[in-house]
């Protein structure tokens, strides 16, 4: 089946060519990094993680989000997913990859990286992150694979093929709880320290995943003839909706028990982020962008005659993902370190270094995706041919 | 005490537990725990304590203490002065009250304490989430109670720091050798992309010596000693005075004392 990634049209090779480059350029600023230390980064002392592990959290989300399209099939027998689950798999394949890639390249000393696995310390989330998350790798490539593979063949599901699906339905849950563990386990980072963090995580991602699988379902069926059934998209948005609307829910309920309760340990972190503190204020602008594009995002959403619109949808979808990203994939990661624990005020900003060493990782999540879609592609097309 | 010595240790003790015939799970080294001896050994006169800890009395401090204590500290570790604040390394420096403990900061604190800063270093927690949260037992608790770095085995992943409520931990995001006035060789040097943070200076307790910032302070300012013995002069401090620990509801029961 692999061939199928090799036969394509000039724009195919042209985004193919183009990954390739950016790949390379952040390879080569990656060589810069290493050789100069994490020093080139906008990190520091008090925010000592930044955009490489928020990308990390947020993909964790999109990876675990293909379990919106597995579980609805598999679970509930709904049937017009049949032919996007394997679209769901091979995004987490992607995803998960990334998510490795960005920990590896926020590490201090990436060729000591085996000792996690050298020195196993199963008191360390990190630990269990790293078991979830490869865990989950794996099931993906073998569940995406035969899933393929018996389309391919015209055969049934293997029963074994089966059970790892059932198994990766509450594994897609433990990544991203494992991940939220990560955070809402420390002492004295206020912003974290909060027991709905994990079902904030799902949320967020059940609401930007689908979305960003939906957004590049549409991409297909206008570049490669997809054939994406409307009954479908219909479940998916309805699922986007109500993932959104509890992602803005818990949100709200963060800001009760901050504002409500009154402990300035709480409330600092929400300050700085909405209005400034301590005449800093660089995430102001972003995260009063991520609430008008969220809110603006549900509107379209809850109301049915937009949603069902395939051009209001679109731009549902895209405001959401922005709206998701800023919220997870800046804030949440950076906010935590401010103020630090000696309440004092450092900001922190992505260096353009630490920009594009990210925009080749995603590359390598795009190409892997481009070629597993491609792959899916040419299995149907000559199913359909048969 | 160094990997060498304790590989060895660990091979004889294997041999000895497999010339004595002792139980298969033994002899398998299952069960073989080759008893560290107290603090970090090697020197006859090693300074070992069941559970160390310290007691800042800020009320001696004066501006000439704190700086001394700050340079004996940074030249016994080889700790790097890096201008751009966003990478330095602190072991030991200075924090005002309000920024030391946060939450006891408001507009009666008296004068003198709000003026005058005071030092503050790792805690050497005794329930530390850093050693809880690092993937590689790169740090850990000793048993002296002294939380430690091994340098050569930390990937850099800063999990520590996220973890740690006190800011006590650094990393290296430049080479620190480029930092570096006088070397002192007794300590090791570090290389970018590792997390270091103050040791209570387990190296100098291996040799007899009064950790360097206690060492530096003439009057008695820091107090360093054996919290398990009753007599010892942290003891005699804590009886005698009424001290804070920072973050106390935090439950990482902090082993650096503060007489305010």
């Amino acid at each position: 089946m692999l061939e199928k990634a090799l036969q394509g049209s000039k724009i195919y090779w042209a985004w193919v060519a183009a990954l390739l480059g950016l790949i390379g350029i952040g390879f080569f600023t990656y060589l810069y990094q290493y050789s100069q230390g994490l020093g080139v980064t906008g990190l520091s002392r008090d925010v000592s993680w930044g955009f490489y592990i928020a990308q990390l959290t947020y993909l964790v989300g999109v990876a675990a989000s293909g379990v919106m399209l597995v579980l609805p099939y598999y679970l509930h027998d709904h049937k017009t997913f049949g032919k996007l689950t394997i679209l769901g798999e091979f995004m987490a394949v992607s995803a998960v990859l990334m998510c490795m890639m960005f920990v590896l390249v926020d590490l201090g000393q990436p060729k000591r990286m085996l000792n996690v696995i050298l020195f196993p310390t199963p008191n360390s989330i990190l630990f269990w992150d790293m078991f979830v998350l490869s865990g989950y790798l794996g099931l993906n490539i073998v569940i995406g694979w035969m899933v393929l593979h018996s389309e391919n063949k015209r055969g049934e599901l293997p029963k074994w093929v089966k059970i790892l699906i059932y198994i990766s339905i509450p594994w897609a849950i433990s990544i991203h709880t494992v991940t939220a563990f990560l955070y809402s386990g420390l002492p004295g980072r206020h912003l974290w320290l909060t027991a709905i963090l994990a079902p904030r995580f799902l949320a967020s991602a059940f609401a930007a995943g689908p979305a960003i699988l939906l957004l590049i379902m549409f991409v297909m069926r206008k570049a490669a003839n997809f054939h994406v059934p409307d009954k479908a998209v219909n479940t998916l948005s309805i699922i986007i909706t109500y993932a959104m609307i509890l992602n803005v829910f818990f949100l709200l309920l963060e800001m009760f028990t901050a504002f409500y309760s009154n402990i300035p340990g709480h409330i600092h972190a929400f300050e700085y982020m909405f209005v400034g503190s301590h005449g800093k204020w660089a995430m102001v602008p972003w995260m009063w962008a991520s609430v008008l594009l969220g809110v603006f995002s549900l509107v379209l959403l809850i109301v049915p005659k937009w949603r069902k619109n395939p051009k209001t949808l679109v731009a549902a979808l895209i405001t959401l993902v922005a709206s998701t990203w800023i919220e997870k994939g800046m804030a949440l990661v950076v906010v935590g370190f401010i103020p630090n624990p000696l309440d004092q005020y450092t900001e922190y900003a992505p260096t353009l270094p630490e920009l594009v060493i990210s925009a080749g990782v995603y590359a390598v999540g795009l190409l892997v995706l481009t070629l597993l879609f491609k792959i899916a592609l040419g299995v149907r097309a000559e199913a359909a041919n048969a | 005490m160094d990997s060498a010595r304790r590989n060895f240790l660990k091979i004889a003790g294997l041999a000895a537990a497999g010339l004595t015939l002792k139980p298969a799970g033994n002899a398998l080294g299952m069960g073989v725990i080759v008893p560290e001896p107290e603090g970090a050994a090697g020197f006859d006169n090693a300074l070992s304590a069941k559970r160390w800890a310290m007691v800042v009395d800020t009320r001696k401090f004066t501006a000439q203490a704190r700086k001394a204590a700050v340079a004996a500290c940074n030249k016994a570790h080889n700790v790097p002065d890096i201008k751009n604040s966003k990478h330095a390394i602190k072991w030991l420096w200075e924090a005002n009250f309000k920024n030391a403990f946060p939450e006891m900061a408001g507009p009666h604190v008296p004068p003198q304490v709000e003026r005058e800063p005071m030092l503050v270093l790792c805690n050497h927690c005794d329930s530390p989430p850093c050693v809880r949260v690092c993937p590689t037992k790169a740090t850990f608790k000793r048993a002296d109670g002294i939380v430690v770095m091994d340098f050569h085995r930390c990937i850099g992943c800063r999990y520590c720091m996220a973890a740690c409520p006190y800011g006590s931990r650094s990393f290296n995001y430049v080479d620190p050798r480029q930092h570096l006035g006088q070397t002192n060789v007794d300590f090791p040097t570090r290389t970018k992309g590792v997390v270091e943070k103050c040791n209570f200076c387990a190296e100098r307790l291996a040799r007899g010596q009064k950790p360097a910032c206690v060492e530096a302070c003439r009057n008695n300012e820091l107090i360093f000693g054996d919290l398990a013995d009753p007599n010892s002069s942290v003891n005699q401090a804590l009886r005698q005075n009424f001290t804070l620990v920072r973050k106390p509801e935090l439950g990482t029961q902090p082993q650096v004392y503060y007489i305010i």
